[in-house]
């Protein structure tokens, strides 16, 4: 298709730019202090899991080797971007602006009281602020770009193959893409909304699907561009909840607003005079997305996590002894590719969780009170047919 | 950052992030996907079938064939019988009338036999009479060729006279 390729050309053309802006080189900076860096595995870890402004890849001989991602922040009506290079890894200010010290605020970007740009006395106490909004670019935000621009390469090929070869079987990644957008339909989405509902909605479950399970993988590659933790950070399935949750709400029509306020085939006393079971129907609308948010967040950092402690098993026990160290590596390994393969599944059951959890809270919004009604009669009628047509 | 609280950035980032997303997808992917494997299993279905009736369609033609094969072959076996009893018939005919002929042939040549036979008979007698004749002449002229025995003879000849 023209407007296609057209599409896929400016989704490079941005991509590029967005990497022009942030060229990837790897940035070289001398560690300052002399004494030797002791290895902490917690924050190893939770470096590892959290969001960062920088994408360090690897640390040879103290020098790290990162890639700088852009910051960009709204202060006071005014953009100010620059590199995070500038921040040499939390030793330097610039402009005023430096990564957070303190235990509050490390990991963050603060505003000190004077805009001062050079390196950062290791005694000294500055005042901050964080009177600003922080929209930089960070890793997960990176990663998700990232994965944005690859899912939209992919699914563009595959429609585009859908055009070029009607009516034929699939082929290469295709094929491939066939089988999960056909299993999406066929057994989350139809099941759960209803043949006559689910073309509306399957476009954002397969959207969904393919985010989460595609950003899943990503993050078990443990180099650059995989990695991150992005659906294993709160703020992701945060908006992924909300986003069901706006959609149930919105799509949910009078018999599931009903079922909620007025529940039907409950005690009276139940409703009134105290309305308990309104209620606890009403924080089911929004304790459901919160699960799910929970369920992601929780199975994938908590996958991130135990990864990365049998990983840092190794350096623990090489801290104490270097063959001991080695010794462990063998059996590290092994619990690392059993995770690792843990993960795989994880990776597809959680995906598959999501988003079949929002195709039934979606399908109970926009069920139909007749079709229950009209449902034994159909199946009756269908039982019957089969009877005759066996018969003949 | 913390590790539960949701950081603004990103929240912005993924709204963008994943709005860009779906509206992409949603507009140039997923209807085209969607629709070609629908058309595509519909089109199997059809195609599936429309095998089935041809099926169906040679299994009836199968067994009108087979019928009519039937048919031809009793027919044959009809025309086979016929023909084989119209030649006994024949046959059956030309004998009839062969032995008719050879009856009446048969007839005639009997017919013949006895005028011959006949003949031979009237010509037998009269041989045999004319040689009764000779020798009966043979033996009176013996018998007779002395007196007395010729007038032996005449006196018998009257005595047979007187009794009368």
């Amino acid at each position: 298709m023209h407007y296609n390729k057209k599409l896929a050309r400016l989704a490079i053309i941005v991509f590029s730019i967005f990497f022009a802006l942030t060229p990837i080189e790897a940035k070289a900076t001398e560690e300052k202090s002399d004494q030797t860096e002791e290895f902490v595995p917690g924050e190893f870890i939770l470096e590892h899991v959290m969001d960062c402004y920088g994408w360090h890849i690897t640390t040879i001989n103290k020098k790290h080797i990162s890639i700088p991602l852009p910051i960009i922040l709204w202060d006071q009506g005014k953009l100010v971007c620059f590199s995070s290079a500038k921040f040499h890894h939390g030793h330097n200010a610039y402009k005023g602006y430096a990564l957070g010290f303190t235990k509050e605020t490390s990991g963050k970007i603060v505003k000190l009281s004077e805009p001062y740009t050079g390196p950062l006395e290791k005694d000294a106490v500055y005042q901050f602020s964080r009177d600003f909004t922080d929209i930089s670019i960070t890793k997960n935000v990176c990663a998700l770009l990232i994965s944005v621009v690859i899912l939209i390469a992919i699914f563009l090929s595959v429609a585009k193959s859908y055009k070029k070869r009607p009516l034929m079987p699939p082929k290469g990644l295709q094929s491939l893409m066939e089988v999960l957008i056909v299993f999406v339909r066929d057994n989350m989405v139809i099941p759960s909304i209803g043949e006559k509902h689910y073309k509306k909605y399957l476009p954002y479950i397969l959207t969904l699907f393919f985010f989460i399970l595609f950003n899943n993988l990503l993050g078990l590659i443990p180099i650059f561009p995989g990695g991150a933790n992005v659906t294993g950070n709160i703020a992701v399935t945060a908006i992924l909840a909300l986003l069901t949750l706006l959609i149930t709400s919105f799509s949910g029509n009078k018999n599931y607003w009903k079922h909620i306020f007025n529940t039907p085939g409950v005690p009276w006393w139940l409703k009134f005079p105290i309305p308990l079971m309104p209620i606890v129907e009403f924080m089911g609308v929004f304790t459901k997305p919160f699960v799910l948010m929970i369920r992601l967040f929780a199975n994938i950092t908590a996958g991130h996590i135990i990864i990365m402690g049998f990983l840092s098993l190794i350096f623990i026990f090489g801290a104490m002894n270097p063959v001991a160290g080695y010794g462990i590596s063998i059996l590290s390994m092994i619990f690392y590719l059993f995770m690792s393969m843990l993960e795989l599944i994880v990776a597809f059951v959680q995906a598959y969780i999501f988003a079949l959890l929002t195709s039934m809270y979606i399908g109970t919004a926009v069920e139909d009170h007749s079709e229950h009604e009209t449902e034994p009669v159909a199946i009756a009628e269908t039982a019957q047919n089969q009877i005759v047509e066996e018969n003949k | 950052m913390n590790l539960i609280t949701p950081d603004f950035g990103l929240i912005f980032w993924m709204l963008i992030g994943f709005g860009i997303l779906f509206f992409i997808l949603a507009k140039f992917a997923w209807p085209i996907i969607t629709k070609a494997i629908s058309q595509r299993e519909e089109y199997i279905q059809e195609q599936l079938d429309a095998a089935d009736t041809v099926k169906k369609e040679m299994k009836n033609l199968k067994a009108e064939h087979h019928q009519l094969l039937q048919e031809a072959k009793e027919e044959r076996d009809k025309i086979l019988a016929d023909a084989r009893k119209m030649v006994e018939k024949m046959n059956e005919e030309a004998r009839i009338l062969r032995d008719k002929e050879h009856d009446a042939r048969m007839a005639e040549t009997k017919i013949a036999i006895q005028n011959e036979k006949m003949k031979a008979l009237t010509d037998i007698k009269n041989e045999i009479a004319l040689l009764s004749i000779d020798v009966a002449e043979k033996i009176l002229s013996e018998e007779l060729s002395t007196q007395t025995k010729q007038e032996e003879m005449i006196s018998k000849w009257v005595n047979e006279l007187n009794l009368n």
